[in-house]
């Protein structure tokens, strides 16, 4: 069966409430697991809602599909952001979603292309995403295909060295087909971003890197829409959004918050958590 | 049989083997710097368009293989045996854990790599990639049959690690003994009854020498050619414990993590089996003419016969 040629056509409204609903799913997930990471999921989940809202070309009846899009979950921690995303384009079920993180669970704790249908990549080892965007991308043009590739890190993901081998090697290979977007949430496992070991002004790094590259606000899905739109259509070389995005967003009590990076809410704070997300 | 003399390196057998794969369209050939040395340089001179240099980033080229490998390529990725390690857990959770054919060859392998030094000469590399669930770990031990085994990886289906040498070595096969080789089958190259010498790499022909000195003594020696370390040709040291009296392994790599302990850990939970181990003993290279390093640090055939009478001594 073919895929689409052209992504959904969803507007600012419908995917503002389709974050919305991924939100709930995220906490709901992470709350019956007794696991995982809210912040970072919450933080990235409006882009990912705009990327598969309106670019990404999948298909649900046939995901190994060799011409669809590849989104590249390199921050893989936030993996209930991709499952409440697959979950609403039909890839998974509300089932699937209660056995995150459970034996045998095609929702693994770490985003796994081997468990989870509409997976591109097995995260979970920080620093790697990008280089296989490459790899997606260069095959990509071997095969003389116009499919995309976007790559989604983390700000504390970018003290990995190989990020830079990658953004480099990028460049160098001018390889227009690949889409990085960086979660700048200035919060990473242990502590603020700034506290453990500043990676600055990421946007200037990656420019004198060679690539294309806009700043946004991660939470503004005008902004996010026309960026994605600006990303495919940016020209020659590699091209990266800087998202600067609040960790935790949407519940006040976990939003700039790092010890909301890798803990579950408990009863009362998933009480808490939907009746601000309602 | 007989050794043919002529000889080559193993990483050149590699370098024609990616070659003879060129007809495959899915091919694709990964470089970090190192291409006139892992001979992946002959597959660029012929199709640079399917050739990615990486510069000196070797955990960026296992990833990027990996996608490639996602993508529908069969990609071909090189460096010195030592560099791979740097990237080993890119090896085990961007390549083999989510089961992408990747092969990876790491060339310069072992203490034979010679004059430049300790720093170059992995003696950890088939240890290390053993522990990972699914890998294939190959040490071919001349260039005819590093050709072969390489050629075979095309529809191998799960990622590999191939090792190959820098040094030539002489000759075990030819080009019809060649054709026999099967990755995970070992390779009997001589037949004996008192002691089976298991060998992989470079020092399979010290083997053959080693087999030669002891039958001038009296003793009955077989040699394997113990290409494939993993998986481990288990039936063949079954047959091997049904006929002879125990067993020496040689590798040009650390006596911890490799052939040897693969052999015995199969054996010794099977039931038992005398076996003796010659490889690099717990301790780091130096620079030196590849022949008088081989001998400084114990791997000839001296070493293995003479491990090979402490178990015909001890029956």
């Amino acid at each position: 069966m073919e895929g689409r040629a052209e992504g959904m056509d969803m507007s600012i409204p419908e995917l503002e409430e389709l974050a919305n609903v991924c939100r709930k799913h995220i906490v709901k997930m992470i709350h019956k697991a007794g696991a995982g990471h809210p912040g970072g999921s919450l933080s990235a989940i409006d882009i990912i809602a705009g990327l598969y809202g309106t670019r990404l070309r999948f298909n649900v009846d046939d995901p190994d599909w060799e011409d669809r899009d590849r989104f590249v979950m390199s921050k893989g921690h936030a993996s209930p952001a991709v499952y409440s995303i697959l979950r609403e384009m039909g890839f998974l079920n509300d089932d699937d979603l209660s056995t995150f993180r459970a034996l045998g669970s095609v929702c693994q704790g770490h985003v796994d292309m081997k468990w989870t249908d509409g997976v591109d990549f097995s995260a979970g080892s920080l620093g790697m995403g990008l280089s296989f965007g490459l790899g997606c991308a260069l095959a990509a043009r071997m095969d003389s295909s116009e499919r995309e590739t976007w790559v989604m890190v983390g700000d504390g993901e970018v003290q990995e060295g190989q990020i830079w081998e990658a953004l480099m090697a990028a460049d160098f290979h001018d390889v227009s087909g690949l889409k990085l977007i960086v979660d700048r949430n200035r919060i990473q496992n242990d502590d603020f971003v700034n506290v453990q070991m500043e990676v600055g002004d990421v946007a200037s790094k990656i420019e004198s890197f060679g690539w294309n590259v806009k700043e946004i606000n991660g939470h503004d899905m005008e902004e996010i829409v026309g960026a994605l739109e600006w990303a495919s259509s940016a020209g020659s070389g590699p091209s990266a959004i800087i998202a600067h995005t609040v960790k935790g967003k949407g519940v006040s009590f976990m939003e700039d918050n790092p010890s909301f990076h890798g803990k579950a809410p408990n009863d009362e704070e998933l009480a808490l958590a939907l009746e601000e997300l309602s | 049989m007989s050794a043919p003399s002529a000889g080559g390196a193993s990483r050149d057998g590699y370098g024609k083997a990616l070659l003879r794969l060129s007809e495959d369209p899915r091919v694709v050939v990964l470089e970090a710097d190192l291409g006139k040395s892992t001979k992946s340089c002959l597959f660029r001179a012929e199709f640079p368009e399917r050739t990615v240099s990486l510069g000196i980033a070797e955990q960026n080229m296992m990833l990027v293989a990996a996608g490639m490998a996602s993508s529908g390529k069969v990609p071909f990725a090189s460096t010195f045996a030592i560099f791979t390690e740097r990237a080993f857990e890119q090896v085990r959770n961007g390549i083999s854990r989510p089961g992408l054919a990747v092969h990876i060859c790491g060339s310069h392998g072992g203490i034979h790599t010679g004059t430049d030094g300790s720093s170059a000469q992995s003696i950890e590399d088939l240890a290390i990639y053993r522990t990972i669930p699914g890998l294939t770990v190959i040490t071919p031990c001349d260039d005819l049959s590093a050709e072969e085994l390489t050629v075979q990886l095309l529809d191998h289906g799960n990622a590999s690690y191939t090792r190959t040498a820098r040094n030539k070595t002489p000759r075990m096969y030819d080009s019809e003994t060649v054709n026999n080789l099967k990755i995970g089958k070992g390779s009997v190259l001589r037949e004996g009854s008192d002691v089976a010498i298991v060998a992989c790499g470079v020092m399979v022909s010290e083997a053959i020498e080693a087999a030669k000195m002891l039958e001038g003594e009296g003793v009955s020696a077989s040699v394997i050619d113990m290409h494939t370390i993993k998986p481990l040709d288990t039936n063949l040291l079954d047959d091997i414990r049904a006929e002879c009296d125990g067993i020496v392994t040689a590798e040009d790599h650390s006596i911890i993590g490799g052939l040897g302990s693969a052999v015995a850990e199969y054996l010794s939970t099977t039931g038992g089996y005398p076996i003796q181990m010659v490889g690099v003993k717990d301790r780091f290279g130096e620079s030196g003419e590849s022949s008088d390093l081989m001998h400084h640090m114990g791997l000839t055939r001296n070493e293995i016969a003479a491990k090979a009478r402490n178990i015909v001594n001890s029956v």
